[in-house]
């Protein structure tokens, strides 16, 4: 390499050092821990036991439980919640009247801003038996339940629906406001009804933004973990523990450092997956 | 033309615009129930769970949580944490966009495919490992570690759109500095990232804002209960002080939010609209 060009790629240095040592460094050490015994503490060295972490993990209720959960989780949630409610709030916020779509778009986005631990708050209080959602229901003469005992997996999934719809929301109007209004208008004069319009031309129109949407609201999904935590700490008895906190309580409640980062190298394995496709759809714009 | 076809579009232009305002006038109203919890429980002497209009008025819970070991210290140990995270991130981004954005050379490509890749890994997966690292390493607990980690697992994002928001200045304007004999560092500076002054606010405060939000990442690499910032002091309002004084939780979050909520809200409007983020994360 010429001289000029080395001291060209220089700036890179910095921030190719910090990505080294910080992020793909212990991304390494996660996939040698994984198949080590190491334990938080008394241990004066951990010993390479193969793929034992891993057989262990298929043969635990618990994990395989929190595998469910965390697929659950992410159906409810991302797939569903955040990705239809975003993607219908922002073809609503096209025809409503700009009063409205600013006000309704300031406080979908707020719940997004807030810090996550303040948004489990508001949705623990809101779930809690004596919270306002038992309030409406009782005021609407409707059954009411302790939903952080009896459903927390919906509780949290509604909690992340109600964190997460505005990044959905965001990608789909950024998407809508490109379709050219002559198409919809033409097909409208033609006769297509609202339904028709939405199946055969915005959706195809906007398959792009929605492949990338799903791809990275499902990658956030995978990585929530405060927002259980203070919610439900996982509980009652593992019915809302997604992997991130089943991973935490092996690692740091049970001590089992080694098999958490099994179970992490796993979690990263499939979120790299996804990762990867997402870097293939975005391929041609690098 | 007969005059029924030619009202037809109006009415039912205007029929669908009452219909989508109707719609999402309940969404929101479903979206604003939790906020309004916390608004309205930080001003009530006695707040519970419900979301209710105070009997009276009172600053009490505010008066009660604003006090150093309560409220200053955790937000100015969050305010050192994500403004040492934020400078650095920024700092290392903007030097490596510039090479990214104004010179072709065969590592460009790989590079930016690779940050691509990193942008999206969830981050979460790795803190067992990394806390495991820290502590053999020594920088467990410690504030310089925890801003490294901070900056290194925003680095990928905050290059991504740096490089972009850098491609839309023109070429033409550091072509003469060079020509005068500045270096690429002294074009960068004086020249490229103020003429990039939105995009330099956004990649900052996207960065400080997601910061600023974390809670699992100070979780794990700090230990010391006088280093944590108000992501995770917020927890000692239930648990260790007892019974939950709800209306201080509730002054506390409004405290803890309303940094954030102010720097989003100063972006959106120099953007017009919230919008840019959508458009600049969908690439």
């Amino acid at each position: 390499m010429t001289r000029r060009s080395l001291v060209r790629i220089l700036p890179l240095t910095p921030a190719t050092l910090l990505l080294l040592l910080f992020l793909a460094g212990p991304i390494a050490y996660c996939a040698y821990i994984a198949f080590t015994d190491l334990q938080l503490t008394g241990q004066a060295h951990e010993s390479f036991i193969g793929f034992d972490n891993f057989r262990t993990a298929f043969g635990d209720e618990a994990f395989l439980n929190a595998v469910w959960l965390t697929l659950v989780f992410t159906v409810v949630s991302a797939l569903l919640g955040q990705n239809t409610l975003g993607l219908a709030l922002a073809a609503l916020m096209q025809r409503a009247s700009k009063p409205v779509r600013t006000l309704t778009g300031a406080i979908v986005i707020t719940a997004w801003v807030l810090p996550e631990v303040v948004a489990g708050f508001l949705l623990y209080a809101f779930f809690r038996k004596e919270g306002t959602l038992n309030a409406i229901l009782d005021w609407l003469h409707l059954p009411t339940q302790n939903w952080l005992f009896t459903l927390p997996i919906l509780a949290v999934s509604f909690a992340n629906v109600w964190r997460g719809t505005a990044f959905s929301m965001l990608v789909y109007s950024a998407a809508l406001n490109e379709i050219p209004k002559e198409i919809t208008e033409a097909a409208e004069v033609d006769g297509a009804g609202g339904w028709c319009r939405l199946w055969h031309i915005t959706l195809p129109m906007i398959r792009r933004s929605i492949a990338t949407n799903l791809m990275l609201i499902t990658l956030q999904t995978l990585s929530v973990f405060g927002l259980i935590w203070v919610m439900t700490r996982g509980g009652p008895s593992g019915k809302s523990q997604t992997l991130p906190l089943f991973m935490y309580e092996e690692a740091f409640q049970k001590s089992m450092i080694g098999y958490g980062t099994a179970v992490a190298l796993l979690l990263l394995l499939v979120g790299g997956l996804f990762s990867m496709i997402y870097v293939r759809l975005l391929r041609t714009e690098v | 033309m007969p005059p029924t076809s030619r009202r037809t579009p109006t009415t039912s232009r205007t029929t669908h615009r009452l219909a989508a305002d109707a719609g999402l006038l309940v969404a929101a109203t479903a979206f604003l129930l939790p906020l309004a919890w916390v608004l309205l429980s930080a001003l009530d002497p006695d707040a519970n769970l419900k979301v209710k209009v105070p009997d009276s008025l009172t600053l009490d819970n505010f008066d009660a949580i604003l006090k150093p070991d309560i409220t200053f210290t955790p937000l100015l140990n969050s305010l050192l944490l994500c403004g040492g995270g934020t400078a650095l991130t920024v700092a290392c981004a903007a030097l490596a966009a510039y090479p990214l954005s104004r010179f072709r050379s065969r590592l460009n490509r790989p590079f930016l495919l690779t940050i691509l890749f990193a942008t999206s890994l969830p981050i979460t997966a790795i803190m067992v490992p990394v806390y495991a690292l820290f502590v053999r390493v020594n920088l467990i607990d410690t504030l310089q570690g925890t801003i490294f980690f901070f900056a290194a697992s925003q680095l990928p994002f905050a290059i991504w759109l740096m490089k972009n928001f850098m491609d839309g200045v023109p070429k033409e304007l550091e072509e003469a500095a060079w020509t005068d004999g500045a270096s690429s560092l002294q074009s960068l500076i004086r020249i490229v990232l103020p003429l990039m002054g939105p995009g330099l606010a956004v990649v900052t405060v996207f960065s400080f804002v997601m910061m600023w939000g974390n809670f699992f990442v100070p979780f794990m690499l700090l230990l010391t209960p006088d280093q944590m910032p108000a992501a995770v002091s917020i927890n000692e309002f239930f648990g260790n002080r007892g019974m939950v004084a709800y209306g201080q939780l509730a002054a506390f979050s409004v405290v803890y939010s309303t940094p954030v909520i102010l720097l989003y809200v100063l972006v959106a409007r120099r953007l017009g609209g919230g919008f840019a983020l959508g458009g600049a994360v969908k690439g």
